[in-house]
Parts: structure tokens; sequence; C-alpha cells
């Protein structure tokens, strides 16, 4: 197939005559592959996908997420995950044992997590999990909400938008797969990051960015010193 | 009919009273993502019809009992404002808006791919600020702009729009003075390839006449899809074939 630009579809919009092309966010009727979704087409390798511009956050296994815990019910938190499905995590996914009665003593109601979803079933039930070494509660820094499908955008490709932020503004960042993204880092720093966060949402289909924001950066802190 | 002595005109000088072609379209302005909190938005004009629609989800249903195991619902609320018309709209649903809301919701949810959402509702409120006859096609072309807007998987956009008969000729997207004092006013939804989602019809026609409405009709809709489509293409254009974009490719370790 040739390769095809970049470009912003609306659901129907005919992609590809070969089925065999059919990536996300397409569907396949009569032997022809057409946009599921409204968005920016792209070929990639064979495929031709369809990034959205908008969505909610589905979740889906081995994701990492920041969850509010909103209530405990029997032995389970339930988690909200920026989604249309809230998460739960059993008391025994926890990585020491603890009993019922002193749930609330480790996550309470209002507490923020960083979790993992463990499975999601057909009916959506989401599990989640925190027996990891890098899981578990938030006691510093601030949560940050974005749109989840700007979220590879955030990220960056391999990860040089992410850590271009981490190595410029000397804090700690976490990008969530569900869009809320976790800051550390001193009072100033982490004010700017938030700020910064909140422009790539913004100019994410935009082209050059990284290299904008790094501008971006490097001004704004030349203007506090 | 009004009591008047002559008889009433739908025609002047072969054109029609607001200077339309029988088979011409009124004006059509199209907002996307005019709202703050919606998950997508719209805004619609069409001749004097002024339309806002809004969707949500998909979300959690409340009430609970209304959630479906495997599927998403989808719930269409179309509501005209008081002062939309000329006499004073009792404020609420009544039995018209009611009608409209369930033939309107028929009208989009073959389309959209619930399967995807099962357990959730996606909502799509449709407010009519200024009525001009046609309030439920210009009501169903802004949900589904608005429906892509939020990101919702869909198989198409669907498009909408009536046909009418006055002075015992049919004629395209009748206004409110046609549709008050015409013979008869057929509304329909299509996709772009031609399958009907809505086919409503008020008044007398011929099987003739009635083919030949439903012909305007559909060509009516195929030019709506086409500003509906560029309403949501111009949006972003300004990102398309960007050779040294930078655009993410989502396998990244965090």
């Amino acid at each position: 197939m040739d390769r095809m630009e970049r470009k912003v579809v609306v659901p129907g919009d005919l992609l590809s005559d070969d089925p065999k092309n059919a990536g996300e966010g397409t569907y396949v009727k009569d032997g022809k592959v057409s946009s599921l979704l409204y968005g920016m087409a792209s070929s990639y390798k064979d495929k031709v996908r369809v990034i959205p511009l908008a969505g909610k956050y589905v979740p889906s296994p081995g994701d990492t997420v920041i969850g509010t815990v909103q209530d405990i019910i029997f032995s389970n938190w339930i988690v909200n995950i920026n989604s249309p499905y809230d998460g739960l995590l059993h008391i025994s996914e926890l990585p020491r044992k603890i009993e019922m009665n002193e749930m609330s003593k480790y996550l309470r109601i209002g507490s923020s997590v960083m979790i993992r979803v463990k499975d999601v079933d057909s009916t959506m039930k989401v599990e989640l999990t925190i027996n990891d070494r890098r899981l578990g509660t938030l006691t510093r820094g601030r949560v940050a909400e974005i749109s989840p499908t700007r979220v590879p955008r955030l990220i960056g490709k391999g990860g040089s938008m992410i850590n271009m932020l981490k190595k410029e503004l000397n804090c700690n960042i976490f990008v969530g797969q569900n869009g809320r993204i976790w800051v550390d880092g001193n009072d100033d720093d982490m004010d700017l990051a938030l700020k910064t966060i909140l422009i790539i949402e913004k100019e994410a289909h935009t082209t050059g960015l990284t290299d904008r924001i790094l501008e971006f950066l490097r001004a704004e802190k030349e203007a506090r010193s | 009919m009004i009591g008047m002595d002559e008889k009433l005109s739908f025609f002047k000088n072969g054109v029609r009273l607001d200077g339309r072609q029988p088979d011409e379209l009124r004006p059509i302005k199209i907002e996307v993502g005019v709202l703050e909190r919606a998950d997508g938005s719209c805004y619609m004009e069409m001749g004097d019809n002024k339309v806002i629609a809004a969707v949500y989800g998909p979300r959690e249903v409340h009430p609970r009992h209304l959630q479906e195991a495997t599927r998403a619902i989808v719930r269409y609320r179309y509501n005209m404002a008081s002062f939309s018309v000329e006499e004073r709209k009792r404020p609420g649903p009544d039995r018209r808006s009611n009608e409209v809301s369930k033939v309107s919701k028929e009208a989009l949810e073959p389309v959209i791919l619930t399967s995807y959402f099962p357990k959730s509702v996606v909502d799509i409120f449709v407010e009519v600020l200024q009525a001009d006859a046609g309030t439920r096609t210009v009501g169903i072309n802004a949900a589904s702009v608005a429906l892509a807007d939020a990101g919702i998987p869909m198989k198409c956009l669907i498009s909408s729009c009536a046909a009418g008969k006055v002075d015992g000729e049919v004629v395209l997207d009748p206004m409110k003075f046609e549709d008050n004092f015409g013979e008869a006013d057929v509304p329909i939804a299509m996709t772009p390839n031609g399958d009907i989602t809505l086919l409503q019809m008020d008044g007398r026609l011929t099987t003739e006449e009635f083919r030949k409405a439903l012909e305007m009709a559909k060509t009516g809709c195929e030019q709506i899809y086409e500003i509906q489509r560029k309403a949501l293409v111009d949006r972003y254009s300004h990102m398309e074939d960007s050779e040294s974009c930078d655009e993410a490719v989502a396998e990244g370790e965090i």
C-alpha cells in the first residue's frame, strides 16, 4: 500500500479497499475499510489506523493509571479511574495482608493511587492491583488531568517528550494511561510543569511540538532566574 | 388554511418566498465544540433554525435499571426553549417533544457502535433556541456532528432534511410559512450511502409526489453531509500532511 499522509477523517470515510489494511479505529464492511472515529488517519506499517481526537478512557489489562478511592465496600475499594467504568481493588491485591476492618487505614476515601489494571472482563468489571513496588498511594505532589487521547503525545515517540520534561523541569512525572498525570517536585517547578502539560494538551496535534516546548521551558526558566 | 380571501401564494416569479429555488436548501452554518463541559457539542443554524447539541458519554447509567449488560444505551432529549417560537412555548417535555426525541434517537442509534461500551450510556441533548420548521432534522444533524466530536465510534455520520409540498409542488427544506400552510412535510434522515434511518410524513402526497419528495430530501441530505464533514475536518485541517510531524507512537514505555 502507498504511504498515506496524515489526514483528518470523520466516521464513515473510506480509508482503503483492502481489508488486510484495517487497523485501530477502523471497520470493514463489504471489503472496504472505513473510519470509525473522528480523528487523524495515518498508515503504520501496512495498517491504516485512526487516532481519535476525543474520547473516554477504556481500561485494558496492563495499563498503569491514577485513580481516586471513591468508596469502600466489603473487601474492595471502589476506585474512580477517569473512565465510564469504576475499578475494583480487592484487599488481597495489597502488598501485605491487612484486616477488613482496617481497610480505611491503608487507603481512605479520597486517596489518590497509582494503580495497575489487572483484568477487565466482558461485562467491564475492572480489577485493579497495587502489588508492585512502583505502585502505591500518592502522598506528595499534584495530579493533573488531560484528555486520555493526548497521553501518547505527552509521552512522545519513545518517551522523547516526557523525558525532556522530566529533565528540564527537575520533576518526577508519571503519566497514567487514563489521562491523569502525577507531578512531584518543588512548588515553582510543579507550577511550570502543570502549565506546560496543559499547553501540550491544547497543541497536541501541531508539528515540532517537542522543540517548541523545550524553547518555552528555557524561556520560562530564564525569566524566573 | 387561514381565512383569507385571496389564495395563498408560495411562489413569486418562480422562486419561493425567501428567494430559494424549489430544490434549494436554506443556508447552513455549523460550529463544532462550542461547549466546554460537554464531551462533544455542535451549534447549527439552518435558515432561521438555531440549535445546539451536546453529547455526554459514554458514562455510567443512572438510574441503574436502564443499564444493559452487553451494550451502551442511547438517550436523546429534544427540547424547545420557551422563547424559540412566536407564542411562548410552555417549558418542559410534551407529547410532541417526546415523539421527536424517540424518532431522533432511533435515527442515530443504528450508526453508533453501542457494543463497544457495555453498561454505559451516551446522552444526547438537543436544545432548540429558535425554531423555523424542520427543527428535528437540524437537531439530528447537529447531534450527529456532536457525537463525532465526542469521539464516539460510529459507522458514519447521519444527515437529515425534509421535503414538503406547497401549491401542488414538491419543495426541499420547507421554512415555517411553507410548513404551516403547505400540504405535506416529509422529514428523513440517512447515512451517506443512502440508508434511511428516519422517515416521517404528515399531510397528503400521491405515490408519485412522495417518490419525488424522497429523492429531493435525499439530495438535500447529501449536500448537508458535505457541510457536516467540512465543519469537522476544517477544525483540525491545519495539522494535516506534516512530514516533520513527531506524532507519538503510543507504544513508548513510560
